[in-house]
């Protein structure tokens, strides 16, 4: 700690922290640009210029930035110095220079750090006369909108997108006052975090361009605390909505989780909230047996589809429900209540729910815990089997890659230089990085980091895996007829992990192999007996809410299709779960024909809902509240954005556990009683031990700040008493949330000095931006004052005293005429929800079959050459990809995006053929 | 082509050691020549007599203050580089960007005796634990690059370069980079980045580039000039070297001094430090064309406008520093009567704007409004207040506010220009518009 004394008082603050940092923490405000709180310090802008004097007796002094100078203890600055006050309304004079000043028609307006930074520095006053200097804009594909002429050229955009993100296609071009910021053609941005660039962006050069679609000003959208539904990695955001549609996500800051930034899966998924065709009232399908379409659709009033389908189910003789990974731990367990818990499907597939329970298990007992997506950052060698992260997690993969850069910041720190000197680190660490290893079956874009790459079938990745344990630890069982590349590639990793003080180990879902996860955690329970205290397992799960079911436990969605194939029960409540995109059709067709009674309660219209005698509209995200449990067993509440029947009065749509309350009550013949989410989360939290922390994780409903609800809208929300005067002039009151804290009001405690966990919008009297975090935080990029939103359920991994896994696979071995199929996750396209959003559907990759291009050769197949594949009963014909990294004898097919093609591929896709599709070659050849 | 204006007859070894070997037709001196005459006697002396930190220390007694323009200590900066056993050799890196308006005494030392600057790169390599030597050179120097291209290959035949260095069992060689022609290349940490194939911003410091310089190991950047004085210094040792400036300055050595702009005789001439502006003006002849001296730079662009009442200081790092001017690299321009300042003065300033890397925002953005408003004066549209607003900029763009020394290079002909002929800039606001320099000096005149 040091003490400085800043225009007259004194504090104490980090002595390694920059004075910009420092003052920032203390609630001082000093205007800054290219300093980032994640980014650190470049010293470019010149904003945050402060006095800095000798000692007490100096009068003079001299300007320092201070976000280059560091905190020396006993330090006197003066940021209201004149000269100092004079110096920084200059230089946002120049950066305003060749500044449209169109604020108007700016869709950064009103979130713009640029706009703050003005006013806060005073200058008001415009005397440069001259010709403005302008650029043309970029087309940059369907997420970021471009308009260079804006610029105040304060490079975070390269900073964030190539140092941070490890993204190539964006840079900096020119030289003087004609510095260009963008691509070196038009096209689509790269990377899987382009969408950072709206918020890291200090104005509106880059801004959300699905936003842009339905824009509307920051103050003018109403806000709840969310969280990312799209992934595992339980990422938290501030969803904004007007007129019953979501119209932008943005970062919600949480210290230990996403921090300043998301994936663009997760930024600019969320349209399936806005599709037109989601069910909005009940539906009751009129249909003369199960399997065919529908004869008519008759939509209901809310009493009339519980009492129709209370009766329907009563008819069954025995009513199972399937839950859903994607839904809430409160809604799936309203479904177990309704239709007790040996009737509960969690809805996931047989193997997929084996896979997590055996993660779960290792997770309580390899004695290695979770870290937080923010303690990988702090991790110093990372081994990954199986995952393509910037698939399956891809703000996980921003966390492994920080992890590596992390040596650079090591290499700094034994100079003297502090982290947060940004462009001075890069110059140390050059090409410096903790060691990563990748076990993948195709090249990923974490390869360019990476210290090796290991390109091998799932078995082979799973043996590389328990090898890497038993080099760590002998008692291991050991892997038979390792060649000697892999050999000297175990030992490496071996070492690597061993001479790490906070080994990371990284496996999961995405090649759905059970080996490769057991492969994993022996080398977590080798590293836990080798005494790796700092050791971490992360190991990742496909959907939002996976981990909470795997908590709740159940059956599994074989077993609830097995019990209705088989006659053993014939009613069937599904929860938020397209069962098509998990199992082939084939197979849940046969299971559906049988019910006599079927209730869907979904948000979107998917084939599930279309075999339903009775469809319920639920809730998304956006119109519901409801807890998660993120990849790190965090649990984490999402809070209803808005009311949609207040906007639009025909729509019955209700949280998905409303419906079920509901149901129970009509079922039961009970009086419909109010039920309260807290009462709600009681219940899930008396339902197993591994709850109960939810008791006390989030605020109640009856939280209040100074006898206030906490405000969804900013305090300049407009129009609310005109939003509703199309349908009457008279305006209703305004929805009551009984169920959160939360008020669909601007009315309300919307500030910051009380600490508080859920804050739906970021802002502070005078700081509009994202950077309005800053006066949430304990210290800037810190932790929220109030603790950072959620509760792990698990942190304790047991002393790792479990034995190890023995279940080695024999190695992978092509065969002839045969290959292994397996399915790779994808991130646009590879969730149930967001692939309905248009701008996801636009960064797709078209579904392609992948294979060695040896194989193909082989095969007589050259790339874009139609191929047919075949494996169980699934038969299809796509265009074929040359790996050269895949192994010979593997086919990779995308996940998520052939689904809709085909229907969900097997769990376990297995052996299959592969054929050059010679008809559909000939055709195209003569056309 | 750059041409040494003292005829060989005058050069001595012991006097001129930068330039007596040259020839007064200015043709190159070739390898043969140069070994036949003592070159290179000072890598053998240093490989036989001296360790690298002897070596360092002679260099730093010599006081030998950097050519570039800078003036800091050669063999200072030397001893703060990190060098041991412990750490990975690095590299020197010679600064022949010569791209500060008005000069050009770098170019003939390349052109004319390339093999000096090798052998002053040997002895930096050799005192720096270097394993490799860069000579980063301006891309529009093509004679020079061919010039020491052959030198390089020649000195390499002999042994001179390469592995095992003249039996020594020492290891070091030269590769020439050629610029793509940017001024602040010769800011050391642009010119490391550049080399690297970076964008040519500056680095921030620290890490100075002696710890952690190209590819992130210790660098050690040296002006052509400051490299071709290290031979001499090892062959004659520190107190001669001193010992050639005499009582005229503190600063040791010889410098190659230069003149342009309306004098009667524009070159170079190799002189003992701290020579007078007015021997060099009279060495250059006077003014030419009955033209009387109204302003000189001493150094080059980004150097101070100085008067003629200033002629009879000391051409040497403080005395000029005292003025509030720098010597920079002691090429003085003249200005005559004739010459508009502003106009010179809007010159200048457009060079510096367009060759601000674009990085901090007082050079970016602050440098091209001071030439507009420049522009505006020489027009005769300036307007009440342009020229406190000019003198605001040059403020603002002074040391400390600016992240590299570009900008308050910049910044210190303008703020001169306007303290020394405020008359002149405000005739282009008092005067009706277009006539702001119809008399007595025309716009336009630089």
């Amino acid at each position: 700690m040091a003490t400085i004394h800043v225009d007259g008082n004194d504090y104490e603050v980090e002595d390694s922290d920059n004075l910009l940092h420092a003052c920032l923490s203390l609630g001082l405000d000093i205007p800054y640009f290219c300093w980032h709180p994640a980014m650190g310090s470049v010293g470019a802008c010149r904003q945050c210029a402060v006095k800095q004097y000798k000692d007490a007796d100096d009068t003079r002094g001299m300007l320092v930035m201070s976000c280059m100078a560091p905190v020396k203890d006993d330090a006197y600055i003066s940021i209201d110095d004149e000269e100092a006050k004079a110096f920084r309304e200059t230089v946002v004079e120049w950066l305003m220079v060749n500044h449209p000043h169109d604020c108007p028609v700016c869709e950064e307006g009103g979130h713009c750090h640029l706009q703050d930074m003005t006013v806060m520095t005073g200058h008001d006053r415009r005397r440069y006369r001259f010709k403005k200097r302008t650029h043309r804009n970029q087309y940059l594909g369907p997420f970021v909108a471009h308009e260079m002429n804006r610029c105040i050229t304060c490079y975070r955009c390269v900073r964030f997108y190539q140092d941070y993100a490890g993204g190539e296609d964006l840079g900096a071009f020119g030289a003087h006052d004609n510095v260009y910021f963008g691509r070196y053609e038009e096209g689509t941005l790269e990377s899987e975090f382009s969408g950072n660039l709206t918020e890291v962006c200090p104005t509106g050069v880059f801004t959300d361009q699905t936003h842009s679609d339905h824009y509307t000003r920051k103050w003018d959208l109403q806000f709840a605390p969310s969280i990312c539904h799209q992934c595992a990695s339980g990422c938290n955001i501030s969803p904004g909505e007007r007129y019953g549609d979501i119209r932008r996500i943005e970062n919600r800051y949480n210290g230990d989780v996403n921090r300043y930034f998301l994936c663009d899966r997760g930024r600019f998924g969320y349209g399936y909230v806005n599709r037109k065709d989601r069910p909005t009232r009940p539906e009751l399908f009129q249909r003369s047996q199960r399997g065919v379409a529908a004869q008519g659709v008759t939509l209901m009033e809310i009493d009339e589809a519980l009492d129709r389908a209370a009766d329907a189910l009563r008819g069954a003789k025995r009513l199972i429900g399937i839950g859903s990974p994607r839904a809430s731990l409160e809604s799936n367990h309203r479904l177990r209540e309704l239709v007790g818990a040996e009737c509960f499907s969690t809805g996931i597939e047989a193997g997929e729910f084996e896979r997590l329970q055996r993660m779960q298990a290792l997770n309580r007992d390899s004695g290695v815990a979770t870290p937080s997506l923010r303690e990988i950052e702090a991790c110093d060698a990372v081994l990954v089997l199986g995952e393509d992260l910037l698939q399956s997690a891809a703000r996980l993969a921003l966390s492994v890659r920080q992890a590596v850069r992390g040596k650079g910041v090591e290499l700094g720190a034994e100079r003297g230089i502090p982290e947060w000197n940004a462009e001075a680190v890069k110059t140390i660490a050059q090409d410096a990085a903790h060691p990563l290893f990748l076990a993948t079956p195709e090249a990923t874009k974490l390869d360019a980091i990476a210290t090796r790459t290991r390109r091998a079938a799932p078995d082979d990745i799973a043996r590389l895996g328990f090898a890497v344990a038993h080099a760590l630890d002998p008692t291991a069982p050991a892997v038979e007829g390792l060649d000697d590349a892999t050999q000297t590639l175990v030992g490496e990793i071996a070492d690597a992990l061993l001479a790490a003080e906070r080994p990371l180990v990284i496996a999961g879902e995405a090649l759905a192999s059970l080996a490769v996860i057991e492969a994993a955690g022996n080398v977590a329970r080798a590293l836990a007996r080798r005494q790796k205290a700092g050791a971490g397992l992360t190991l990742v799960r496909r959907e939002a809410n996976s981990v909470g079911l795997g908590l709740l436990g159940g059956e599994s969605l074989d077993w609830a299709l097995a019990q209705l194939e088989q006659g053993e029960a014939d009613g069937v409540v599904i929860l938020e779960n397209d069962l098509y995109a998990r199992l082939p059709a084939a197979k849940i067709d046969a299971a559906l024909d049988r019910a006599s009674a079927l209730v869907v309660i979904d948000h979107q219209r998917t084939a599930t809902w279309e075999q339903a005698d009775i469809g319920l509209p639920a809730g998304t995200f956006a119109e519901s509240d409801g807890t998660l449990v993120s990849l790190e067993g965090r649990a984490q509440r999402f809070y209803q954005v808005f009311d949609p029947s207040y906007l639009r009065p025909d729509t019955r749509i209700r949280e998905s556990w409303r419906w079920l309350h509901a149901l129970q009550a009509t079922l039961e013949r009970q009086p419909m009683t109010t039920i309260l989410f807290d009462d709600l989360t009681e219940a899930v939290a008396g339902a197993a031990a591994v709850f109960a922390p939810l008791h006390h994780a989030m605020p109640e409903a009856q939280f209040r700040i100074h006898g206030l609800k906490l405000a969804r809208e900013p305090h300049r929300y407009s129009g609310r008493t005109a939003m509703r005067a199309n349908l009457d002039v008279n305006e209703p009151r305004a929805p009551v949330d009984l169920d959160t804290p939360f008020a669909f009001s601007m009315e309300g405690y919307a500030g910051y000095r009380e600490p508080r966990r859920e804050v739906p919008f970021a802002w502070a009297p005078g700081w509009n931006s994202p950077q309005a975090w800053n006066k949430f935080q304990d210290e800037v990029g810190g932790h929220l004052r109030a603790g950072d939103p959620g509760i792990r359920l698990f942190q304790d991994a047991g002393a790792g005293e479990a034995s190890y896994c023995d279940a080695i696979p024999a190695a992978f071995a092509a065969r002839d005429g045969e290959w292994q199929m397996i399915a790779l996750p994808q991130l646009f396209g590879g969730d149930e929800t967001s692939r309905r959003a248009e701008p996801i559907q636009a960064r797709m990759a078209p579904p392609a079959v992948t294979l060695n291009d040896a194989d193909a050769e082989a095969l007589g197949i050259a790339a874009d050459d139609p191929v047919t594949v075949s494996f169980g009963d699934t038969r299809i014909t796509l265009p074929a990809r040359l790996g050269r990294d895949l192994p010979r004898g593997l086919v990779a097919l995308p996940q998520g995006t052939l689904e809709p093609l085909v229907g969900a591929l097997p769990a376990t896709l297995g052996w299959g053929r592969v054929a050059l599709d010679t008809a559909a070659a000939d055709g195209e050849a003569q056309a | 082509m750059s041409r040494i204006l003292q005829p060989a007859s005058e050069r001595r070894a012991e006097t001129h050691p930068l330039t007596w070997r040259l020839h007064d037709d200015a043709s190159p001196v070739l390898f043969a020549e140069y070994r036949d005459t003592g070159g290179y006697a000072a890598v053998t002396k240093a490989l036989e007599q001296h360790t690298y930190e002897s070596l360092t220390t002679e260099v730093k007694g010599a006081n030998l203050r950097g050519r570039g323009g800078a003036g800091f200590s050669a063999g200072m900066k030397w001893s703060l580089t990190a060098k041991g056993d412990d750490v990975p050799r690095g590299y020197i890196v010679c600064n022949a960007d010569e791209m500060e308006p008005g000069t050009f005494k770098d170019r003939l030392l390349m052109e004319q005796q390339p093999h000096l600057l090798i052998e002053g790169m040997i002895l930096a390599g050799y005192a720096n634990r270097s394993k490799q030597g860069y000579i980063f050179l301006r891309g529009e120097y093509h004679r020079a690059a061919a010039s020491i291209l052959r030198a390089l290959d020649d000195a390499r035949a002999d042994g001179w370069l390469g592995s095992d260095v003249r039996g020594s069992g020492w290891d070091f060689d030269i590769a020439l980079h050629t610029g793509a022609g940017r001024y602040i290349c010769g800011e050391e940490t642009a010119l490391i980045n550049s080399l690297e194939g970076k964008r040519a911003n500056p680095r921030a410091k620290p890490p100075f580039p002696g710890q952690s310089g190209a590819w992130g190991l210790p660098t050690v950047v040296n002006n052509v000039e400051t490299l071709c004085n290290v031979p001499g210094i090892v062959n004659h040792g520190a107190d001669w070297f001193q010992a050639l400036s005499g009582e005229r300055s503190s600063d040791g050595g010889t410098k190659l001094y230069g003149a342009s702009g309306k004098v009667l005789r524009p070159g170079l001439w190799e002189l003992p430090m701290g020579t007078t502006g007015r021997e060099l003006f009279e060495l250059a002849g006077g003014m030419r064309d009955g033209l009387t001296l109204k302003s000189w730079l001493p150094g080059g662009g980004s150097t101070g406008f100085l008067l003629p009442e200033h002629l009879d200081l000391a051409l040497d790092f403080d005395t000029i520093g005292k003025t509030g001017s720098r010597l920079g690299t002691g090429l003085i321009t003249v200005v005559a009567d004739d010459q508009s300042m502003v106009s010179l003065t809007r010159n200048l300033e457009e060079f510096f704007a367009r060759e601000s890397c674009g990085w901090c925002t007082p050079c970016r953005d602050g440098l091209p409004w001071s030439v507009k408003l420049l522009r505006a004066l020489e027009a005769g549209t300036g307007e009440p207040g342009d020229i406190e607003l000019l003198e605001q900029m040059a403020r603002d763009l002074g040391p400390g506010k600016t992240f590299c020394a570009h900008a308050p290079g910049a910044a210190m002909p303008l703020s001169s220009a306007i303290h020394y002929f405020r008359d002149e800039f405000e005739r282009g606001i008092t005067r009706p518009r277009g006539e702001a320099h119809a008399d007595p000096i025309p716009v336009g005149s630089i």
